[in-house]
């Protein structure tokens, strides 16, 4: 084919575009895998108990609203890493800083309590899987928002995929916070944000194969 | 002024609300600056990609337009595609700015300006010998030829190529002075 003949047939073919064409696939796509996430939450590990009772208390919150604020700046730099010269450094600083602010959470409660509290604060009743689960749980979201990549444009294939490993993490995590009975700062901030870093890497990784273009 | 960059902008705009005549003039315009893109960057040996490459570039564009801002300059967005889309062939293809070491020479420009200089200063003194003892000197001390060879063929005695010789030198000596005297 000539590339006139090419022209001529892109051309023929043209549709408008949405301003906000852009930010809607994001959200649909990691919205639809949020939903299959939750459900497989729902399936594999169920609800906690006594969330009734739980909405009442602190730490619920903090989980809530620490993998909250994560899931926003991570999924504003899949938005902003799927543009052509795209750059996630506001994201990142506004990540980095959370998790800055969780880990002195972490160290002020540790220094209102005894020294032999330490260890269980940090290893709580699940240690063994909470990190694990929210990997487990971040899979159906690393592919919707590596899905949400390939049709956009990144031209930093391993930054892109961080973005979208970043962002699954931590809507993972947000969705294992209903589950998750844990209630100690340093235990959220050390397992949580492993499980929100881990996917991170993995999207890293994968995103130079899987993110072509 | 209307620059490349309003005016592509203004179509590519155009294009975005669905104007499908600014489309097409917008993609011909694209073509001509990546064809002119890619033929610079590619080495010889790959010019005949430079049209896979443009229509590729051309179906990036295409399918991934949502992703132009319009408070962006359209030109840098175009460029980021067109230079991912290099890269990326350059990575498919395996290709690599290398030059085997045999050619190495002719990479690196060769400084003969010395050389230059001296074959200047010699033939400019040799312009101070005499006519006759001229080619005389030239043959026996920068051809390295023989008294007897250059008697031979000049068909003069070797006693007097060498005094011919001798006067030239003297003359060049002089010359030689002279300049040291005026460097004072």
């Amino acid at each position: 084919m000539t590339t006139n003949d090419l022209i001529a047939r892109l051309s023929a073919e043209l549709k408008p575009v949405s301003r906000f064409a852009v930010i809607r696939r994001v959200l649909m796509g990691l919205g639809l895998s949020l939903i299959a996430s939750a459900v497989l939450m729902w399936m594999w590990l169920g609800m906690r108990a006594d969330l009734a009772d739980a909405a009442t208390t602190m730490p619920f919150w903090s989980k809530f609203f620490y993998t909250l604020i994560l899931a926003a700046a991570a999924t504003w730099a899949v938005k902003r890493i799927a543009h052509p010269l795209g750059s996630i450094g506001v994201s990142l600083g506004v990540i980095a800083a959370t998790i800055v602010v969780m880990i002195i959470l972490a160290l002020v409660q540790m220094a209102m309590s005894p020294p032999e509290e330490y260890m269980a604060m940090l290893k709580g009743r699940s240690v063994a899987v909470c990190t694990f689960n929210i990997v487990m749980l971040s899979l159906p979201l690393l592919v919707g928002g590596l899905w949400v990549l390939r049709g956009l444009a990144p031209t930093r294939l391993a930054v892109a995929g961080a973005a979208a490993g970043l962002a699954a993490g931590a809507i993972a995590a947000f969705v294992y916070s209903f589950h998750c009975s844990e209630s100690a700062m340093p235990f959220i901030a050390v397992w949580y944000t492993l499980g929100v870093l881990v996917p991170g890497l993995i999207g890293a990784i994968t995103g130079r194969y899987i993110l072509r273009w | 002024m209307h620059s490349v960059e309003t005016r592509l902008k203004e179509l590519m705009l155009a294009s975005l609300a669905g104007d499908a005549r600014s489309y097409g003039v917008l993609l011909d315009d694209v073509a001509r600056h990546l064809r002119a893109y890619f033929l610079r960057r590619l080495a010889d040996a790959h010019k005949g990609d430079a049209d896979d490459l443009v229509q590729e570039t051309l179906m990036a564009l295409h399918t991934r337009r949502a992703t132009y801002e319009v408070d962006r300059p359209f030109t840098a967005w175009l460029h980021a595609i067109a230079r991912y889309k290099l890269i990326d062939h350059f990575r498919r293809n395996r290709i690599r700015a290398t030059v085997p070491l045999d050619d190495v020479e002719d990479l690196f420009v060769q400084d003969q300006s010395d050389v230059t200089a001296d074959r200047m200063d010699v033939e400019r003194l040799l312009q101070s010998a005499p006519e006759r003892s001229r080619d005389l000197i030239y043959r026996t001390k920068i051809q390295g030829q023989s008294i007897a060879e250059v008697a031979q063929s000049t068909g003069l005695s070797e006693t007097s190529v060498k005094v011919s010789i001798h006067r030239g030198l003297r003359a060049i000596t002089a010359r030689l002075k002279g300049h040291a005297n005026d460097d004072k």
